[in-house]
């Protein structure tokens, strides 16, 4: 078991000092379960192992009283309990019990612990093993312990008892002694045997839970993609498959992954298109992270598109598996090996052109450069393919330093590199190659003339067909067909904006193409004529395009989105529709959505949405075209609205109602655009109220319901948003929307961004007792508390902010703790991410409320890090942890000396005084009060000047800092000559305003210090004077009987140095 | 003048009896409609020697006038179109349902008129050549180079959208296939159908909901 406790169980990275932590992950949850099963149970044990004696004992720290073991067989030594069963050899006793640290020495002892803690016998294991690293060692000796690397300790020991064994046989005057000895031996290695197989069993576990969690990333699919594409061509006794692609616009996002965002919300990779030779249609493979499955192929009508249903539930982990189970031929090639592969062809071919490198190291650049001709060349393909193949070899060159002689700054530099993967021969890199081609188009102009030597021009002439081979062939095509756009009349015009959509244009080499020999201005001019049929075949194009970010930005500056913004008033509701998509691809920046809404866009595409009945039974084709309008409408509005005027505009044009009718839509591709643009303006207040009065919470919480997780999640996000108003939580409610949000944690879905909104609707709908009784009848705490493992940040920040706000309510502290959820918590104290640290820091500081819990913050030293977040730069983290550090020091057990411990930690306490945000000075007035209830602390806080400060703060008007500084203030009054320091620094008399204020808890705060300051006849004579007994006398009569106890205290002070004085004049 | 009404009921009748479910060329218009398509096809050959008779000439100019429809030689083809018979002129019941496909007809009906259109010698094919007459005059003539070289590219992209088969030739199979994929192809070899606005004015004059012009 050495072994698994070593590798497989899952150690925190946060040690404190000496030992780790085992993580609470499920992992380790299953390792600790099969070492209590092997330690409780009977199976596999004999009583004599049992009883073996270990050679050390295995010590912990135990949260076991000794009162536990009250039972026969062990006696109480004063604090102390020591089993009556000793070793035999030197009767030290098999188990000892002293303050909390515990000591075993048999199995058998160690069963009875694990018995006596009954439901915590988890806790007493975790703990075991936690402080004793390697059990096998203590149990054993340490000639077992776990090393790595070949352990031949069984075998040598087994040796030796075979040898001692045979000894023995021959010495027939057999020693009682040492009989017993090997007796004990052959104990021992039993023992050591049953342990290894344990320790087997546990490993063999856990890998296989290890590799359950493998799931597919992008880095592997591309390895299998590469390695496929070197076993495929043409020749289907060469290779083993026809060719295998990937599906859709060539672009790879950041982290990898190549299906569009939305997709990639279902956890889609890419998708691929593989023709085997066998099969008669191509097949079309999801990839997925949970594997590779078959979806439906190209979408009927939206070309580019993918049906991403699939047509069987099959789920490969590998590739190569799913084609073998695909296409036989492929199966047999594989097993047979008899394929080509294509990468050691294209290694033959470096090695014949390595001849040739000298020279290409210097005519890469120029064949590089050369490549801008293209431009201006009309020059048809040549297609020699053998030249092209020459390409990939090059590639792998490094940049001729020529560039830098030449001056080229480095966006051109950048420029370069970027088109360099240009000539790899696969389409992929092709495509993502001129990314950054026309702006720079002037410039390089330029430098091919700066670099127009003789010798190179001779060179260029000929290399020149060559670079232009590089470009696909799409693109001559694109050319010509751009070419019937400029020049021809209605008719050509058609023909050539059809033939186009024929392109891949969800490509991005297609897309670009089109912008590179001057399409969009043709296409944004077409849409200025009055020929509909033309605009409608510009608008398909450009609707297509759109979705590449260049695309969109050209578009812009050609002036393209004000064109459209005026078609959204035509007739005709295709060009209408069109339009409106257009827009909602292109008005996905900011620039964009302002030029929208400077056209007036916004008003007409909110006009849009007005559409007849939504869900009426009988459905005209006109009736639905005006619904699809509406879609379209909703879809542009969504990508406007994520501005915040662009929200203001909305709202003003009427989208309100109009969205709240559409609402009510049955249909996902209504309602997703709808809701998302909801989500977007819920941000604003103005919306917030606006969704509730609409009755729009009714129907998002219908849609949480909704089986598609982008609805959910967009429905989830807007109700997170809505929810800072109280009347809002209370509809989620009444609507019973609590039990979808707590249900969608519960899917164990993998999306990460539903998961967030869910948690984040479920943290602000806590906010009101009435849903934190809900969600404590639906269980939500286990379930946050298990989101608390392995989820990205903007999920943590919404599930400690949840438990936050469920930890107000007492029950909910314990059922955190049951839950396990404080260690965990404890441990997001470490982090960095602000919004993270201001929820944990409160959450903790609720959970602090209840002593039992306390006691397990302090044990992993949770006061430590929160202190320590007072340093942290934002105000809120500085503010909440000093509200969290409160309830800690008001439930520690040693409160006092746990303070003093922290260096420095006082004066960085009291030196955010000087701190200028309010809520920051009322936390830690807050917390001052509390540490100064610890006499030796607060004579250390007097010291850093704590009684100056206090009074320079006096002066605040703020109802919430004015009760916690006066409370501060009282407690300061303790020590030394501290009263007096506060009558000299002026503080009395702002106190005394305080008793003008309206909220009662001020009263009661300024009274108590009232009360302790009059304790000094100078401050009475002060308080006198600003009129301090008026209001006093009134106080005396509140039902608060610490108001009134503390308003009599000062008053009878005031009063008897009034008769003192009389005395002293008149005796 | 009892005369002229008993002509209009009984062509009424006939054109709602014979041409109603004619799958070659339906009318689809109701009786009022025809009834006010008589006036005007009357006012077109107002000063005719023949008033049933609608001349090649007057006809191209009426097209010309209401529909915007410029090209000489497409005009022409759409007169043999209307010409059932190729009598040489139109007669009412021409006249009446060759606007039923321009105006109210439905998909199939228009892609059978242009394709009649386009197929110049009406063998039921449109070849190369017929594709290349008619594509002619679509492209600005380039200075540079053969201009009938850009139009020869021109037939070849045409070709390929319509050419479903693949036999170097377009059926009208073929054609309806290139249709249905993408509407905007119904009139990828002219324009011989009104626009949306010429089509809205036009009909509301035959329905009496405007002025009348004629």
């Amino acid at each position: 078991m050495g072994q698994t406790l070593q590798r497989a169980a899952q150690w925190t990275t946060a040690t404190d000092g000496h030992s780790g932590k085992l993580e609470f992950s499920s992992l380790n949850e299953d390792l600790l379960n099969t070492v209590l099963n092997f330690a409780e149970g009977p199976s596999g044990k004999s009583p004599e192992e049992g009883k073996l004696v270990f050679k050390k004992p295995l010590t912990w720290t135990t949260a076991l009283k000794p009162s536990a073991f009250s039972g026969s067989g062990y006696i109480e030594k004063g604090t102390s309990v020591v089993s009556e069963a000793t070793s035999p050899k030197d009767a030290c006793p098999l188990l000892e019990l002293s303050g909390n640290k515990l000591s075993v020495l048999s199995l058998e002892q160690a069963e009875n612990v694990l018995r006596v803690a009954g439901d915590r016998k988890m806790v007493e294991l975790r703990a075991c093993l936690e402080e004793n690293k390697d059990p096998v060692a203590n149990m054993l000796g340490d000639r077992f312990a776990t090393v790595d690397g070949a352990d031949n300790s069984i075998f040598r020991y087994h040796e030796e008892i075979t040898k001692e064994i045979e000894l023995l046989s021959k010495q027939s005057d057999e020693s009682e002694e040492k009989k017993r000895e090997l007796e004990e031996k052959k104990l021992v290695l039993s023992l050591r045997l049953k342990l290894l197989r344990l320790d087997e069993h546990m490993l063999n576990a856990s890998i296989i839970k290890i590799t359950n969690d493998v799931r597919l990333n992008p880095k592997i699919v591309d390895g299998e993609v590469t390695v496929l594409k070197q076993v495929s061509g043409e020749d289907n006794n060469r290779y083993a498959l026809q060719f295998i692609n990937y599906f859709g616009e060539n672009y790879v996002y950041q982290n990898g992954c190549r299906a569009q965002p939305w997709r990639q919300l279902n956890g889609d990779i890419c998708y691929l298109v593989i023709k085997c030779f066998d099969v008669d249609h191509p097949l079309y493979v999801t990839a997925n992270t949970s594997g590779y499955y078959l979806n439906k192929g190209p979408s009927k009508e939206k070309s580019g598109q993918l049906e991403y249903e699939r047509p069987d539930s099959d789920t490969y982990r590998e590739l190569v598996t799913m084609i073998k189970a695909k296409s036989p031929h492929f199966a047999e090639m594989i097993s047979k090996q008899e394929f080509n592969v294509k990468q050691t062809k294209d290694r033959d071919f470096h090695l014949a052109v390595a001849q040739d490198d000298d020279q290409d190291l210097e005519t890469t650049a120029r064949s590089e450069h050369h490549q801008h001709h293209y431009q201006s060349k009309e020059q048809t393909q040549q297609g020699d393919k053998d030249r092209k193949k020459t390409q990939p070899t090059r590639t792998k060159l490094e940049p001729s330093l020529k560039w830098k002689n030449l001056s080229l700054d480095d966006e051109q530099r950048s420029h370069k590199s970027d088109r360099k993967p240009t000539k790899k021969a696969s389409n992929i890199h092709e495509t993502r190659s001129r990314s950054t081609k026309t702006p720079l188009a002037e410039q390089e102009d330029h430098f091919s003339e700066s670099s127009t030597e003789s010798e190179e021009e001779e060179e260029a002439i000929e290399r020149r067909p060559e670079a232009n081979a590089d470009l696909p062939s799409e693109y001559w095509q694109i050319q010509k067909l751009v070419k019937y756009l400029k020049g021809g009349n209605q008719t050509a015009t058609i023909i050539a904006l059809c033939s186009l959509r024929d392109f891949n244009l969800t490509q991005e080499t297609c897309q670009l193409a089109i912008r590179d020999v001057g399409g969009l201005e043709v296409l944004i001019n077409l849409l200025d004529t009055d020929e509909v049929k033309c605009k409608i075949g510009a608008l398909k194009i450009l609707k297509e395009i759109s979705r590449n970010t260049q695309i969109r930005r050209a578009i812009a500056d050609l002036g393209g989105l004000q064109t459209m913004v005026k078609i959204l008033r035509d007739q005709d509701k295709d060009l209408k529709c069109l339009a409106a998509e257009t827009i909602a691809n292109v008005a996905k920046f900011r620039r964009a959505r302002r030029t929208v809404r400077q056209h007036g866009g916004i008003k007409r595409l909110v006009h849009l949405l007005d559409c007849v009945k939504l869900n009426s039974t009988v459905m005209t084709p006109e009736m639905e075209m005006s619904v699809e309008v509406a879609r379209c409408g909703a879809l542009a509005l969504w990508s406007c609205s994520k501005s915040k005027k662009n929200k203001e505009a909305m709202r003003k044009a009427g989208a309100i109602p109009l969205l709240a009718k559409l609402l009510k839509s049955e249909h996902e591709n209504m309602l997703i655009p709808v809701v998302g643009t909801l989500q977007e303006c819920a941000s604003e207040p103005s919306y917030g109220l606006a969704i509730r009065t609409e009755g729009m919470i009714e129907d998002l919480v219908k849609n949480l319901k909704s089986s598609n997780q982008e609805l959910q999640m967009h429905c989830a996000a807007a109700i997170f948003k809505c929810a800072e108003e109280k009347e809002t939580r209370d509809l989620v409610r009444q609507y019973g929307g609590l039990d979808p949000l707590v249900g969608l944690l519960s899917s164990g879905t993998d999306d990460k961004q539903l998961l967030a909104a869910a948690t984040g609707a479920i943290w602000k709908c806590s906010i009101s007792p009435e849903n934190v009784q809900r969600f404590q009848e639906l269980k939500a705490i286990d379930m946050l508390v298990g989101l608390l493992h392995n989820q990205p940040e903007e999920v943590l920040v919404n599930v400690v902010g949840a438990l936050g706000e469920l930890a107000k309510d007492p029950p909910n502290r314990m059922a955190i703790r049951k839950a396990g959820g404080i260690s965990p918590l404890v441990n997001l104290l470490t982090g960095t991410n602000q919004a993270l640290l201001v929820n944990v820091t409160r959450a903790v500081g609720q959970c602090a409320e209840e002593p039992d819990n306390m006691i397990i913050i302090d044990k992993l030293d949770g006061v430590r890090l929160l202190w320590s977040l007072l340093k942290n730069q934002n105000r809120d983290v500085q503010a909440s942890a000093a509200w969290a550090i409160c309830p800690c020091i008001e439930n520690a057990k040693d409160a006092g000396e746990m303070v003093r411990s922290f260096v420095g930690g006082l004066e960085l306490i009291v030196s955010l005084l000087k701190s200028e945000d309010k809520e920051v000075l009322a936390a830690v007035c807050a917390a001052i009060a509390n540490i100064a209830k610890d006499e030796e602390n607060l004579a250390v806080i007097t010291d850093h000047g704590v009684v100056p400060m206090l009074a320079k703060l006096t002066h605040t008007t703020d109802d919430k800092l004015r009760r916690h500084l006066a409370e501060a203030i009282a407690r300061c009054c303790n020590w030394g000559n501290n009263r007096i320091s506060f009558g000299k620094e002026r503080a009395v008399a702002p106190l005394v305003r305080y008793l003008k204020s309206k909220d009662e808890n001020v009263h009661r705060s300024t009274a108590r210090a009232l009360f302790q300051l009059s304790k000094n006849p100078e401050n009475c004579i002060t308080m006198h004077e600003a009129g301090v007994v008026k209001p006093l006398i009134k106080m005396v009569g509140s039902r608060d009987e610490d108001l009134q106890e503390s308003s009599a205290g000062c008053i009878g002070n005031i009063r008897r140095l009034a008769l003192a004085n009389e005395k002293a004049r008149y005796s | 003048m009892a005369n002229k009404r008993k002509f209009q009921e009984n062509f009424v009748q006939n054109m709602l009896k014979n041409h109603k479910g004619d799958s070659d060329r339906p009318c689809r218009f109701t009786a009022r409609e025809i009834t006010s398509l008589l006036d005007i096809f009357m006012k077109f050959t107002q000063g005719c020697s023949n008033k049933h008779r609608l001349e090649r000439v007057r006809f191209r100019d009426e097209l010309h006038k209401s529909f915007q429809i410029t090209d000489d030689f497409l005009m022409d083809r759409i007169f043999r179109a209307f010409d059932k018979g190729s009598k040489g002129y139109l007669k009412p019941e021409d006249f009446v349902c060759g606007l039923s496909c321009l105006l109210v007809g439905t998909l199939n009906d228009q892609m059978k008129y242009c394709f009649q259109v386009y197929d110049l010698n009406s063998d039921g094919y449109i070849s190369r050549e017929e594709m290349f007459h008619l594509l002619k005059s679509t492209l600005v003539k380039s200075t540079e180079e053969d201009p009938d070289e850009g139009v020869k590219d021109l037939v070849e992209t045409a070709l390929k959208k319509l050419d479903c088969d693949h036999d170097g030739r377009v059926s009208f199979p073929d054609f309806q296939q290139a249709v249905r994929q993408d509407a905007l192809m119904l009139e990828c070899l002219g324009n011989c159908l009104p626009n949306q606005v010429a089509k809205k004015e036009f009909l509301q004059i035959v329905r009496g909901e405007t002025e009348k012009r004629y």
